[in-house]
């Protein structure tokens, strides 16, 4: 598809650990389009995180290890880039937000300090502009009084707060695409909600690219156009929201879904687990990794690893050999 | 008698964490005010789900009921005893029929003991069982929560967060305890797990006829589990009814804002709710607002909230609620 502004192609990231290789994102293909937010859902150690990471190089190496695969943004392979090409992409043109804004703002340096850097570094602006630019993009994010607050440091905000400056820092050079890593999940539920609305709204106002990574099928719901499902490093279904909610099709996916309770629910269901832990990634199986817990396994499960295929409309894809429906072979 | 079904009441129960300055003089200069007259009563057999935010005092609740911190004023009557007026060895006689079951499975158990004598400790500790009878009840309480009985001379490092929290349970029933109070018991896990632990625990609770205070932060949750559910904000309940009336007919402005920043799994039925975010952050404890603790972020608050704090009144049958607004 020559319109996707990033084509990720077969790739593959493992881990060299003294106990072995761990299989951490195993050959996976997704695109991404100009304007729109991509949501990947899946539990810890899925290779969500991973994936994202991989994209941006920001793999520590040693002992992760990029071993296959493309990354076209733009026409151009971002797993090929030198060090010096990917730097300019990184916190220019795509940024990245993280889970825990303590820990990613630099607790020594003001946020005036953080802020600027980027803008001084990328878009060569002086001091005396990118300090105004700065207060400018503070406003944006709802900081109040953001003239005065350039000066404070990371342990004078409030965690929801620390984010929007996070945010602010990530959309300082307009950037094509943001990633958001999990950047809720540290915050309560209402200062969740304020996080979200923000983004959405800054999302359209500056037309911006999203991926945005969480374990929360309640938030997808809300924010994504397509979504992708991981399952112990692999991609095991995508569709488009609505599509993805009103027709299941993955066996997992159908297990999440069942195991959430919901606030809107009414009377009494009991929740319908998936048995069995997360699969440990130090092969990678010749089955489908999520056979071990699966209710509708059969034999063919259990020899083949299925391959992630068209099954719906719109592009509606699922790596399984069942039809779940009917619980028999698709 | 209904009054007799009632296991635990809780009256106008304070707790103040005191703030000291000076090193050698220590003077107190003021205090956290974790919790701050609440009120509540939990029926045998029933769960009371108490929500709230970060730092609303709801963990703080749960511990100052066991009095593992001892509270600053009011009384918490547990099975007709009054707990605050207990001391010693009295106190741990009764603290057999109450048990606790934390949020980090990782934090909660001591890495340098077996299963077997995590699980088996209480026992030991209350002298109820000898060595032999304990290994036998150890067996049969993991086989209660789904483990396998051998792992019982295995070290907690060697289990997932799940198995973790399973192994946590087991300890918490050793004892047979009337009440558990759960704080945050499946936060820390993944969500195919957290509904593998949420049906465990209605699972024994059906079975041994336990009372949960379940303390959480997630609401969908909370309705899943609880019978009752009490909403807390900076060290007070803002209001309390039965599960049902809550979600469908929250009439404090914090619970219906509350609601509303919860996210649905249904980009259809997502879509067409009125959303109320509020603004800003909680206020500090140590110097809550004056009168009605919610009016900072109250969307529709009036120069009266500022007055004085607004009574926890029985607004509908069983349905209380702290806002002069409410209606």
């Amino acid at each position: 598809m020559p319109d996707l502004l990033l084509d990720v192609q077969g790739l593959e990231t493992q881990f060299k650990t003294p106990d072995g290789i761990v299989h951490a994102v195993n050959r996976i293909s997704f695109g991404l389009k100009e304007g729109e937010t991509l949501g990947i859902v899946g539990e810890s150690g899925c290779g969500k995180s991973v994936t994202v990471l991989s994209l941006l190089r920001l793999i520590p190496s040693p002992p992760g290890k990029i071993t296959a695969g493309l990354a076209l943004y733009n026409g151009h392979d971002l797993l090929k880039m030198s060090n010096e090409e990917i730097r300019h992409v990184r916190g220019a043109q795509i940024t990245m937000i993280f889970q825990d804004p303590m820990t990613s703002l630099n607790p020594v340096l003001t946020i005036g300090l953080q802020l600027t850097e980027p803008l001084m570094l990328h878009l060569g602006m002086d001091k005396k502009h990118a300090l105004a630019r700065a207060a400018e993009l503070l406003e944006t994010v709802g900081i109040p009084k953001a003239k005065d607050r350039l000066s404070d440091y990371p342990h004078q905000f409030s965690g929801g707060m620390r984010q929007r400056v996070m945010i602010a820092m990530a959309l300082s050079c307009n950037p094509q695409i943001l990633i958001a890593d999990e950047p809720t999940t540290a915050l309560d539920v209402t200062i969740q909600a304020q996080i979200v609305e923000l983004v959405k709204r800054l999302r359209d106002e500056l037309s911006m690219t999203v991926i945005w990574i969480t374990h929360d099928l309640g938030i997808i719901a809300g924010l994504a156009q397509r979504v992708i499902v991981m399952y112990g490093g692999y991609i095991i279904e995508e569709a488009y929201v609505k599509d993805l909610y009103a027709h299941t099709e993955h066996p997992y996916t159908i297990g999440l879904m069942g195991s959430l309770p919901r606030v809107d629910e009414e009377g009494h269901h009991r929740l319908t687990s998936i048995e069995g832990q997360p699969p440990i990634l130090f092969e990678r199986p010749n089955y489908c990794p999520f056979a071990p817990r699966c209710k509708y396994a059969i034999e063919r499960c259990w020899k083949e690893n299925p391959a992630l295929e068209i099954v719906g409309l719109d592009h509606h894809r699922m790596a399984c050999w069942v039809d779940t429906k009917t619980g028999r072979a698709r | 008698m209904a009054e007799d079904n009632v296991i635990l009441r809780v009256d106008h129960l304070v707790k103040y964490f005191p703030i000291k300055r000076g090193i050698i003089i220590q003077k107190q200069i003021g205090a956290v005010h974790a919790v701050d007259d609440i009120s509540f009563e939990v029926k045998r057999g029933e769960t009371l789900g108490l929500v709230g935010e970060s730092g609303c005092g709801k963990s703080t609740t749960g511990r100052t009921i066991l009095q593992l911190y001892r509270p600053t004023s009011g009384s918490v009557v547990f099975d007709g005893v009054d707990l605050v007026k207990l001391k010693g060895e009295e106190l741990r006689h009764m603290r057999r029929k109450m048990q606790m079951i934390f949020q980090d499975p990782y934090a909660s158990l001591n890495p340098r003991m077996t299963v077997g004598e995590i699980v088996g400790e209480p026992l030991i500790i209350h002298k109820i069982a000898s060595q032999k009878e304990t290994d036998e009840r150890v067996d049969h309480l993991l086989e209660t929560v789904g483990l396998n009985p051998s792992f019982s001379s295995r070290y907690p490092h060697e289990f997932s967060g799940g198995q973790r929290q399973r192994i946590g349970v087991a300890r918490a029933l050793a004892l047979q305890p009337a009440l558990i109070v759960c704080d945050e018991p499946i936060s820390a896990l993944d969500v195919s797990i957290q509904a593998q632990v949420v049906n465990l625990l209605e699972d024994l609770q059906q079975q041994f006829n336990l009372t949960y205070l379940f303390i959480a932060h997630d609401l969908s949750m909370v309705r899943h589990i609880s019978k009752h559910v009490a909403v807390m904000y900076l060290g007070a309940l803002v209001e309390l009814t039965d599960r049902d009336h809550l979600y469908a007919e929250p009439l404090h402005p914090y619970t219906q804002a509350l609601l509303s920043a919860v996210p649905i799994p249904d980009p259809v039925a997502d879509s067409k709710r009125q959303r109320t975010i509020l603004e800003g952050d909680v206020p500090s404890p140590v110097n809550p607002p004056s009168g009605c603790r919610f009016r900072t972020r109250c969307p529709i608050a009036v120069a009266q909230c500022a007055e004085s704090r607004p009574e926890f009144r029985e607004l509908r049958p069983g349905h209380f609620v702290a806002c002069i607004l409410a209606k």
